[in-house]
């Protein structure tokens, strides 16, 4: 398919901009700029179907099953989408008085609390973008914590099965990590733990459910150890579809909680974002919280931005709004029966796993939570067919592969969340199609090797791409489409 | 259930393949000390239209750009955003995709980002874009980072007149990154090259802001030389609507090109979600931070695209990895690509001329003398001769919203207003602001 700068033509125009009816101004001869940039000139209909044309292109969860692991891809609500486009919310400026800005105030009041509640913690700030930045966030929150007490902690215990964010957000913030092996029943290795903690130790960092979708059986042990060091644990909020309403990371001993909006709560992925992160804390850690902090008074919701603890600012203004209403519509939609959306993840998840199991290799037999993690490592060694292999022939199929190769300790992983969404015969189709490849897999292995076969580009040479590193259209190599 | 398909006989079909008799039981797992054993403590369930009615009702108590004559900016601005931008965000292939860790599944967010970047780069005059940051707050922190790896450098330059918001996100995760902060003051509304020449030394970079936060034109390519000679990477936070009139920042020396993408192509929305955008020279593509999306071939020779460098990144590096960011803002930053698209080089030109050309006709008109002897594009300082706040809530009882007072911000600045005029302003709109403004 063509560039929007291959189908660009001299002369052509999109949309219009009004006359100002003004004198016409200039900038200082020295700012102005001197050669325009390369946009394209393209007439609007022709530039809908260029988009239109790309999102055929793309596989969405509203084209079929994406059971991404650890990513939660579930459906969507268009109601969603009609909530955050009303005016009185797409049109306000973040800047507006917040006495023209009340129901806007009183949504994120209300959603803060409702987050609150689903992780069982005292305050809310919705300010980090996503869940990455809810991570450095919290790890700045704690940092700030220990220096208000005197105290000089540099290290972070994160296990191995942690997602690779975890590591990256502890080295920007710049503490030291310290790695926990799991146990083979795919817990945390507590006793390797034991060693490792200490009054250097500022905290935790855990999933739970774990990416490998099981529950941490000893949580409150662990709490123990880094409460009783003076530690403090962070909860990676990435599988809280699993828990809404069954169990909350506050009673499991956690401190800190990131959520991701765009996973648990609905608000679209975008093809790679936007998300949100909002972080909730223990009432210890609610001085350093972000400015500004919503607030509630006689006269109505506002702003504080006095004060004194505060870590500052983690990103613009009190955060992705947008979001925050879509996540806001979801959350109120179900109510108290997000326990029920939690119970048909983990019941969609068991059920896949019951019927893989006989077809792929299990690294911990056990329940699962909302997701779980398979291994084709037979099928490497038996037909020399890969994971990789494995996700591109589902592709043929009509699926979304699974998340592959990770977690790190499971070789050959394939790493399955359904969500709730999904009904029992979508689960069932996307079963047969994995059981289907794992037959194939023995008897013609080509096949899989040389898939997909029926996306609109075969499989795609990443090595190639990294090599060249064409990043941007080279107008100088197309010198008749400019 | 809403959004879950599941009758009672599925669930009883299901529990029996997995082997378990009931739901509570697939909680096995989860010792009795950490179950909940209550109900969660939230407002009973709202169907479809109970939820619209009670959102419609919180919508209708803000004074959103429709009910008030806008003339506030201060990083966020009330530009026109056309329909194309919405059906772009709408489509629900691309809306409800998820980053394209499988290429095959994502050759149209895969294309579209590598259009978004060339674009991105184009506009800026740089040769390497990623595919987006979060906002133009953390973008600025993003560049510190990568200037501390290009730099081996302990310390960063920040302007005065860069946002405060920006300068306030840079310095809640400098300490993280290992690095000091140091602000250079401004001179009379703009930054004194000088000033930057000396305050840069030892630093990894100079960050400043063209237009700057007053408004105001900086010597862009002079602070730019003046960070070069002292060994820091020159950064600039630019505003993409103005790249049609003024010089991109890749064309006077600049290491970094970054900003806030909400004025091409995306809706207010009370701050976000937007799009922050980061750009480089080619020599800092290996640090940059984020998604990159390159062009490579499929086995039958066909052109595709690929998230390439992954090596860079936190699922492949972990802790080495040069950012932590995984989700980021594709699909404003599609919309801002189906904006600049829309607009094309004449209209990018046009938007930006009538900004400009519809500001200076405020600046005449307004009766109040300008805080800064400076030129400006979109955005001015007005010296309102007494307390801003006090302007602001008089003007807004009439319906017009005049600015933003910048002694929230600089306590000297007390009656100072900061006044923006976007293409969508007329010159009726102006002859009204300058009436609510009258001394």
């Amino acid at each position: 398919m063509r560039l929007v700068y291959e189908r660009s033509r001299p002369g052509r125009r999109g949309g219009r901009v009004p006359a100002p009816g003004v004198e016409a101004a200039e900038v200082p001869a020295e700012l102005r700029r001197a050669a325009p940039p390369r946009l394209p000139e393209i007439a609007e209909p022709d530039l809908v179907r260029h988009f239109t044309e790309l999102s055929t292109r793309t596989f969405g969860i509203d084209t079929g099953f994406y059971p991404l692991g650890s990513c939660t891809m579930k459906y969507n609500p268009r109601v969603n989408e009609r909530a955050a486009g009303l005016a009185g919310f797409r049109d306000l400026h973040p800047h507006q008085d917040p006495a023209g800005a009340q129901g806007a105030l009183e949504l994120m009041w209300r959603l803060e609390r409702m987050l609150a509640e689903v992780v069982g913690l005292d305050a809310v700030t919705l300010q980090p973008a996503a869940g990455s930045q809810g991570e450095l966030t919290g790890l700045t929150l704690m940092r700030a914590y220990f220096d208000d007490r005197g105290e000089d902690r540099t290290e972070i215990v994160i296990p191995d099965t942690a997602h690779g964010t975890n590591p990256a957000s502890v080295a920007m913030a710049g503490y030291t990590l310290v790695g926990v092996k799991t146990d083979p029943r795919g817990n945390m290795d507590v006793d390797d733990l034991r060693g490792k903690v200490g009054p250097q130790t500022a905290g935790l960092m855990l999933t739970n459910p774990s990416t490998l979708g099981l529950f941490e059986e000893r949580i409150t042990e662990i709490a123990d150890i880094f409460h009783d060091a003076g530690a403090l644990l962070y909860y990676d909020g990435a599988n809280l579809n699993a828990v809404c309403g069954i169990s909350r990371p506050g009673d499991m001993g956690f401190d800190v909680v990131h959520f991701n909006l765009h996973k648990t709560f609905s608000q679209p992925h975008g093809g790679g974002g936007p998300g949100g992160g909002p972080v909730a804390v223990r009432a210890m850690l609610e001085p350093f919280l972000p400015v500004p902090r919503i607030t509630r008074g006689d006269d109505g919701f506002g702003y504080d931005w006095d004060e004194p603890k505060t870590i500052g600012k983690v990103r613009g203004f009190a955060g992705p709004f947008g979001v925050f209403v879509r996540s806001y519509a979801f959350m109120r939609m179900w109510g108290p029966e997000l326990r029920h959306m939690s119970e048909v993840a983990v019941l969609n998840a068991n059920y896949v796993l019951a019927r893989l199991k006989e077809a792929y290799d299990l690294p911990v037999d056990r329940l699962c939570m909302h997701e779980f993690v398979v291994s084709a490592r037979t099928l490497k060694r038996e037909h020399g067919v890969t994971a990789l292999d494995v996700a591109k022939r589902l592709m043929d199929h009509g699926f979304h592969p699974p998340t592959i190769y990770f977690p790190l300790i499971v070789s050959e992983a394939l790493m399955i969340e359904p969500t709730e969404t999904e009904a029992v015969e979508t689960l069932d189709a996307f079963c047969e199609a994995m059981l289907a490849i794992a037959k194939e897999a023995a008897e013609d292995p080509q096949q899989l090797k040389d898939a997909p076969h029926t996306r609109p580009v075969r499989r795609l040479d990443e090595a190639e791409a990294a090599k060249r590193l064409t990043v941007r259209y080279l107008f100088e190599d197309h010198p008749t489409s400019e | 259930m809403t959004f879950t398909a599941l009758t009672d006989a599925d669930r009883d079909a299901m529990l029996a393949a997995v082997g378990v008799g009931s739901m509570e039981e697939l909680f096995h797992d989860i010792p009795d000390a950490v179950r909940l054993g209550r109900e969660l403590d939230l407002e009973p369930a709202l169907t479809e239209a109970e939820l619209m009615a009670h959102l419609s009702e919180l919508a209708g108590r803000n004074s959103d750009a429709g009910r008030e004559l806008l003339f506030l900016g201060a990083g966020i601005y009330d530009h026109y955003v056309p329909a194309v931008c919405d059906a772009v965000m709408q489509r629900g292939e691309l809306l409800t995709a998820y980053t394209p860790y499988q290429p095959e599944m994502s050759q149209g967010t895969l294309q579209a980002i590598f259009e978004y970047q060339t674009a991105i780069c184009e506009l800026t005059g740089m040769d390497v874009s990623n595919a987006s940051g979060y906002d133009g707050t953390t973008v600025a922190a993003d560049a510190c980072y990568v200037a501390r790896a290009a730099t081996k450098r302990a310390k960063v330059v920040v302007a005065q007149t860069v946002h405060p918001q920006v300068r306030r996100v840079v310095r809640t995760f400098a300490p993280g990154f290992g690095l000091e902060v140091v602000e250079v003051p401004h001179s009379g509304g703009t930054t004194d090259p000088d000033a930057v020449r000396a305050a840069a030394e030892d630093a990894a970079c100079v960050i400043f802001q063209q237009p700057n936060f007053f408004g105001c034109l900086e010597p862009a390519p002079d602070i730019a030389a003046a960070a070069t000679a002292a060994g820091a990477l020159p950064v600039a936070h630019v505003d993409l609507l103005s790249l049609g009139v003024l010089e991109a920042p890749g064309n006077y020396g600049c290491a970094l090109a970054i900003g806030e993408g909400q004025s091409a192509g995306n809706h207010m929305s009370y701050g976000g979600p937007h799009y922050g955008f980061m750009a480089a020279q080619g020599q800092h593509i290996r640090r940059l931070p984020g998604r990159i999306v390159g062009e490579t071939h499929d086995l039958e020779g066909k052109r595709g695209y690929v998230l390439t460098l992954q090596t860079r990144e936190q699922h492949i590096r972990r802790e080495k990895a040069t950012s932590n960011i995984t989700t980021n803002q594709t699909l404003l930053a599609l919309a801002g690509l189906a904006y600049l698209c829309w607009l094309g080089p004449r209209g990018l030109e046009d938007v930006g001329r009538a900004c400009l050309s519809l500001a200076e006709e405020a600046k005449r008109t307004v009766g109040h003398p300008l805080a800064f002897d400076r030129p400006t594009f979109k955005e001015f300082a007005l010296d309102v001769g007494r307390p801003a706040e006090d302007v602001v809530r008089a003007a807004r009882a009439q319906g017009v919203h005049p600015g933003y007072p910048l002694g929230r911000d600089y306590p000297d600045m007390e009656n100072v207003l900061l006044v923006a005029v976007t293409e969508k302003r007329t010159k009726a709109d102006i002859a009204r602001l300058a009436e609510v403004l009258k001394p």
